[in-house]
């Protein structure tokens, strides 16, 4: 049994006074978010400390959330890989259909501490906007979604969604229409509204201290993952990386523990149409923070592809780039086709929908899983359900 | 650099509306009485631009105006018109050539200042090398949000001028500035030894000269590039020049408004 729900921060890899981990992150904003974000940095520095925070927070993800979320099994999966033992993280049974609430609850329970009326989110598929309108709702905050015309048009459920619990969701049409242009918009919004608004950044991206305390938000996932089972390899999907740096940042003082990130793969490579910023990218700058970066020779960002939109961007968290870069993680990469491959794979053997996200993870422990059968047990983070991605998978299976 | 406030910088996007119609319309301003013109290397992610903005970049780097091109283009502006340029672009283009490259190329493309508008104080110290480096001045920009103190150290590592932004927003025109922009501006010139110029929502000449009367330049883009926009590249220059001369009319006209010391030449 669980003792304590959250276990707190986790008080592992800090960032320097800059906010850089390593060679990475940051604050590269313009000037009018300076002030905000120092006034944010010092805010939760000091909340780090404050046990009636993480009370409220536990409290709520408990039972509102329903953390602690279970360490589930996957037999009929493991025989059928033929891999290793294999227990899935169900963050798919989060309130809302995945991790995103976790860091929402903290956000919103920090921004209304701090006495912001009105909370600006990004979001792609539309998973962290719909966390973040919910926890509006609960409260009673008002809330603006920016999100890329594109994925408007895409994601019509979720934006019913968001529009049912009471926010507003703007359509934004600069750019590519997606996910990196939703945060573009998104930050030149609160430039705006600095004052009055908190932006709620929806992972480990971004300038100084949103990389550091969205991972802090997501290390539930990693805390009970240890109280569950000791893993000798935790495997997760990196977009822009929340869910993986939760579940990381609890193992990684301990090298016995082998951590896996796995990309976006997209089309392949060879196409240029993936998501691959550790596997394909250079440092660079964008969104606020110093990190690997998919672009072009002159430092022009790269339109990326990706089956899923939540890893359809074309950054990385600035610890996952410091993870990459003392190897301290491996970062792969795997196809479309694979992910969609693992995404029937899991329903069929386990009854469990997984997010396209997910199966990105599943999609690698089943290419890699036979090479290590007996290196178990093996903990995988199911970040989300699939519900969303329903639609999509019959399209591209020709069964729709 | 020297300028002398007040005095009235002119935002181009590098190759916008075509090649052709950008080069002209610089040495339009110089007609105009306008003492330096501020280039727009395009960036796919224009984080503290408006719309305007984000519409000329993005035009401009579907039309093939990449690093190489916007500084060709920049040389030849600077020559035809003789005016010096000051760019600005974001972090990540010039972190992606290395920053004591793209310090050097931007020099030898006629630049004197470059201005970076998500390069804080925090993180400024390489490019502020690499810019010392190429004779470039560094151009540091204060928001109303910036804390006195901090103004201060802004205006102390700035060279060439500070760059006041005018208002809690992106680029773009507004139709009125706001409230404490007098206040702003009188606390940015009492921090600062350089020339304070004024950015961000300024679009008519009657705007202009209110900063002015406060013995700040003007620095104008979104509307002059809209004003562009609507008459078409073919009148890309004669627009620019009326446009920009009434401003400057506006700017050296006496001024009603409370004193705030005239323009003596600095740095």
């Amino acid at each position: 049994m669980l003792s304590q729900v959250p276990a707190g921060p986790a008080p592992l890899q800090e960032p320097d006074v800059r906010g850089r981990f390593g060679d990475f992150g940051g604050r590269f904003v313009p000037e009018t978010l300076v002030q905000a974000l120092q006034e944010l940095a010092e805010a939760y520095a000091k909340l780090r400390d404050d046990a009636s925070f993480w009370q409220e927070l536990a409290a709520l993800m408990s039972s509102y959330s329903g953390r602690p979320t279970p360490l589930y099994r996957a037999q009929r999966l493991q025989q059928k890989v033929d891999g290793p033992e294999l227990w899935l993280k169900r963050e798919d049974l989060n309130h809302t259909g995945s991790h995103k609430i976790n860091n929402c609850l903290g956000q919103a329970l920090l921004a209304r501490r701090l006495g912001k009326t009105t909370i600006l989110a990004e979001t792609g598929a539309g998973q962290h906007g719909v966390a973040t309108a919910t926890v509006c709702a609960l409260l009673d905050m008002k809330c603006r979604v920016y999100m890329g015309a594109e994925d408007v048009r895409r994601q019509a459920l979720n934006v019913s969604r968001m529009r049912l619990l009471g926010a507003e969701v703007v359509p934004v049409e600069s750019g590519s229409r997606t996910l990196k242009d939703a945060t573009n918009e998104a930050l030149r919004a609160w430039v705006g509204q600095v004052d009055e608004a908190h932006y709620i950044l929806g992972s480990v991206v971004g300038p100084h201290p949103y990389p550091w305390m969205v991972r802090d938000f997501q290390s539930v996932i990693g805390h009970e993952i240890a109280e569950q089972l000791w893993p000798r390899r935790v495997i997760a999907c990196v977009g822009g990386g929340s869910n993986a740096a939760g579940a990381f940042a609890r193992f990684v003082p301990h090298p016995e523990v082998k951590l896996v990130g796995v990309e976006a793969g997209g089309h392949g490579f060879a196409t240029g149409q993936h998501c691959a910023s550790l596997g394909r990218g250079k440092p660079g700058v964008l969104h606020g923070s110093l990190t690997y970066l998919l672009q072009d020779d002159f430092g022009q960002v790269s339109d990326t592809h990706s089956i899923s939109a939540g890893l359809d961007y074309p950054g990385v968290g600035p610890e996952h780039s410091s993870w990459a870069t003392s190897g301290r993680v491996e970062y792969h990469s795997v196809s479309d086709e694979e992910a969609l491959d693992a995404f029937e794979l899991l329903c069929r053997c386990e009854g469990i929908v997984p997010a396209l996200e997910s199966s990105h993870a599943l999609a690698w422990y089943a290419r890699e899983g036979p090479k290590h059968k007996q290196d178990g047990p093996w903990v995988l983070c199911l970040s989300g359900r699939g519900d969303k991605d329903v639609q999509e998978v019959l399209r591209l299976r020709g069964l729709a | 650099m020297r300028l002398t406030t007040p005095c009235l910088l002119p935002y181009f996007t590098a190759g916008w509306p075509n090649p052709q119609a950008f080069v002209d319309s610089v040495a339009a301003a110089a007609r105009a009485g306008c003492p330096a013109f501020e280039v727009g290397i395009p960036f796919s992610d224009p984080v503290a631009d408006g719309p305007v903005i984000q519409k000329t970049s993005s035009a401009a780097l579907e039309a093939g105006v990449n690093w190489r091109v916007a500084l060709e283009l920049t040389a030849l502006a600077v020559e035809k018109s003789g005016l010096p340029a000051v760019a600005m672009t974001y972090c990540n283009p010039l972190y992606s050539l290395g920053l004591e490259r793209a310090c050097a190329e931007l020099a030898a493309a006629g630049c004197r200042g470059l201005i970076v508008p998500d390069l804080t104080l925090e993180e400024g110290e390489p490019m502020e090398k690499a810019a010392v480096a190429s004779g470039l001045d560094l151009i540091y920009l204060v928001a109303p949000t910036t804390p006195d103190e901090r103004v201060a150290q802004i205006a102390r590592r700035s060279r060439g001028f500070l760059y006041l932004v005018s208002l809690r927003g992106v680029t773009g025109a507004r139709q009125d500035l706001p409230l404490d922009l007098v206040e702003q501006i009188q606390r940015s010139r009492e921090r600062a030894s350089l020339p304070v110029m004024v950015g961000f929502g300024i679009s008519t000449p009657a705007q202009a000269a209110r900063v002015a009367a406060q013995g700040a330049g003007v620095i104008v883009g979104s509307a002059l590039l809209r004003a562009i926009d609507e008459a078409g590249a073919q009148r890309a220059a004669s627009t620019t020049q009326e446009f920009l001369s009434q401003m400057v009319q506006a700017m050296q006209a006496p001024s009603p408004g409370p004193a705030g010391g005239g323009g003596g030449v600095v740095s």
